[in-house]
């Protein structure tokens, strides 16, 4: 799996390298509106993109890595030999998760670093904050192997990963109905969105770190920009990583109470 | 349940304790050789009243029963009798409805009870890639065991698979990966060791392998909670067979308590005759008669039930 994984990653680096090679080659040919710098939104858009292919490989990874950790190995009897040792259930299930973080964590930073690099390098476009967004992009997948985890202590493997798909599109939709919201000025569509981007942080953490990359980047380009569907209208702040942590150990918290008195 | 206190281990227990940070029991019965905290000594298992209900379905509807220090007590009943789920309770995979299920005196589930069980599942698995040596290194740290290289190795030539020590465990036979499970059961030196279905499949030298090693693991102190179906296992290792049947405990006993005189058989030249009602005292009398009649009598011996016959009566036939 690990070496399916390694090739998938390349195979995706390569495509993307080539795509923003053909792209940023080609807007020298481009006259763009007025008002708008041609450069910079293309790699502010191209890198969203990268971003968005970088959240989801992550949450692929991560909901691959916990979908089974309660209930699909106690199904296929991996779980209990490991049970009955001293160890116990909380400490076997925190070790399953900073397992699968320190997988998914390290692997989304360098797929965002090298596709950030791969756009700077081609583009000569840099986004306006290098680390923070990363780690955002780290977190949001963490939230969600959580989520996963806490799945799989009362949903088989696949009823989970299902599950947790469709978390993750809801939360995707969800974000782009904000940006709408914003572009129509509409204040339900907007609440409606903030509404869901606190139930599933990842979603807030997604739009914060792609708002952070153009930060700086003000006028018609900015705001066609934070459009979207790769620009972040949304912006968090410390508050909404604060909720983050706190959001990932309250689901820890219930999947420990639930797995403590799931019989196995 | 019997009782005794051991001033000295206790002192040194709370010693133990004190030394080590935060509450690790798994370290003062590594410290002890397995031996249980507080250096009192209780029955290896002792279930009182036990109880277990899945929504409407009555699993376990008040089981008692004890398992004392190097004890070898054997579980037989039909399939739905409750028997795994008693073995679940006691090693703390399943919760209790009601009444109470102690492990060398510490509530079942407990990391107290825990850190003194070994237990192998009638289901298990183990990590495809995992070699042996691997998976045993692993129970040795998940159960804070200190015996390292040389535990290890003395668990593979204990179960026979010292040869296959590097070997991944996907590349064992089923009979070789259920030995690898008694090995990892046998982690940390346990004070009870539960096994469900040890022997099915194994064929009939690794059932002896393992009979031999429960006899070993008796000799050495350990107690056993063995659940089986075969009736010629439990019969020839164990010291108390107990019977369950619609979770209840409807017979328990040593085999010899458990069989019951069934007649008087003698040979004659004219056959084997048998005498249902008669019993080892009416011998003599028998055997008179038969040479008065002008029989040959070449024999004689008293039928008594095995434990099958004692099973089918106590089960009343029932089957799944």
């Amino acid at each position: 799996m690990f070496v399916v994984v390694c090739l998938l990653t390349l195979a995706f680096l390569a495509l993307y390298w080539l795509g923003a090679r053909y792209a940023f080659h080609h807007i020298q040919g481009v006259q763009p509106p007025e008002g708008v710098d041609a450069r910079t939104f293309a790699g502010a858009f191209l890198f969203g993109m990268a971003m968005f292919g970088t959240l989801f490989l992550g949450v692929v990874l991560a909901v691959f890595l916990t979908l089974g950790t309660v209930r699909g190995d106690a199904e296929r009897a991996l779980l209990q030999p490991l049970v009955v040792r001293p160890i116990g259930r909380s400490a076997l299930l925190v070790a399953r998760f900073l397992g699968a973080a320190a997988v998914c964590a390290p692997y989304v930073l360098i797929l965002y670093f090298a596709a950030m690099v791969l756009t700077g390098l081609e583009g000569s476009w840099w986004p306006d904050r290098i680390v923070m967004p990363g780690l955002e992009l780290a977190g949001g997948v963490l939230i969600v192997a959580g989520l996963s985890l806490l799945g799989s202590v009362f949903l088989s493997s696949i009823a989970n990963g299902i599950a947790i798909f469709m978390l993750f599109g809801a939360g995707l939709v969800a974000g782009l109905l904000g940006n709408i919201g914003h572009v129509l000025n509409s204040p339900g569509l907007i609440h409606a969105a903030k509404i869901a981007a606190w139930a599933i942080p990842f979603e807030a953490l997604y739009q914060d770190a792609l708002r952070a990359i153009t930060e700086k980047t003000s006028g018609l380009t900015g705001f066609l920009l934070r459009l979207g569907p790769f620009g972040g209208a949304e912006q968090g702040g410390v508050g909404l990583r604060l909720w983050a942590v706190a959001y990932l150990v309250l689901v820890g918290l219930v999947a420990v109470a639930g797995f403590a008195r799931r019989d196995l | 349940m019997g009782w005794r206190l051991d001033p000295l281990a206790a002192l040194e227990c709370v010693v133990a304790r004190l030394c080590f940070f935060g509450d690790g029991p798994f370290f003062v019965t590594a410290r002890h050789n397995g031996e249980c905290t507080l250096g009192v000594v209780s029955a290896a298992l002792a279930v009182s009243g036990l109880v277990k209900r899945y929504g409407a379905v009555e699993a376990l509807g008040g089981v008692d029963l004890e398992v004392r220090d190097s004890e070898l007590v054997g579980l037989l009943g039909p399939n739905g009798a409750g028997k795994s789920t008693l073995v679940k309770i006691a090693c703390g995979l399943v919760r209790p409805t009601a009444g109470s299920a102690a492990v060398c005196g510490a509530r079942a589930g407990s990391r107290e009870a825990r850190a003194v069980l070994g237990y192998l599942a009638e289901l298990f698995r183990f990590p495809g890639w995992m070699t042996a040596d691997e998976l045993l290194e692993l129970h040795q740290r998940l159960a804070g065991s200190r015996g390292g290289e040389r535990e290890r190795v003395e668990l593979l030539e204990l179960v026979g698979l010292q040869e296959a020590r590097r070997r991944p465990v996907e590349a064992m036979s089923k009979g070789m990966q259920q030995r690898l499970g008694i090995a990892q059961a046998l982690v940390g030196s346990p004070r009870l060791l539960v096994l469900d279905e040890p022997t099915s499949a194994l064929d009939p030298v690794g059932r002896r392998t393992v009979r031999t090693l429960l006899e070993e693991l008796k000799r050495r102190g350990v107690s056993v909670l063995l659940n089986s179906h075969l009736l010629s296992e439990i019969e020839l290792v164990c010291d108390r067979v107990v019977i369950l049947l619609d979770g209840r405990v409807v017979t328990a006993g040593t085999p010899a308590e458990l069989a019951r005189p069934r007649g008087v058989e003698i040979e004659t030249d004219a056959g084997t005759r048998t005498y249902s009602e008669a019993g080892r005292d009416d011998i003599p009398r028998l055997i008179s008669e038969l040479v008065r009649d002008g029989r040959n009598v070449y024999g004689a011996r008293v039928l008594s039930s095995t434990l099958e016959d004692v099973y089918v009566e106590a089960v009343g036939g029932e089957t799944s």
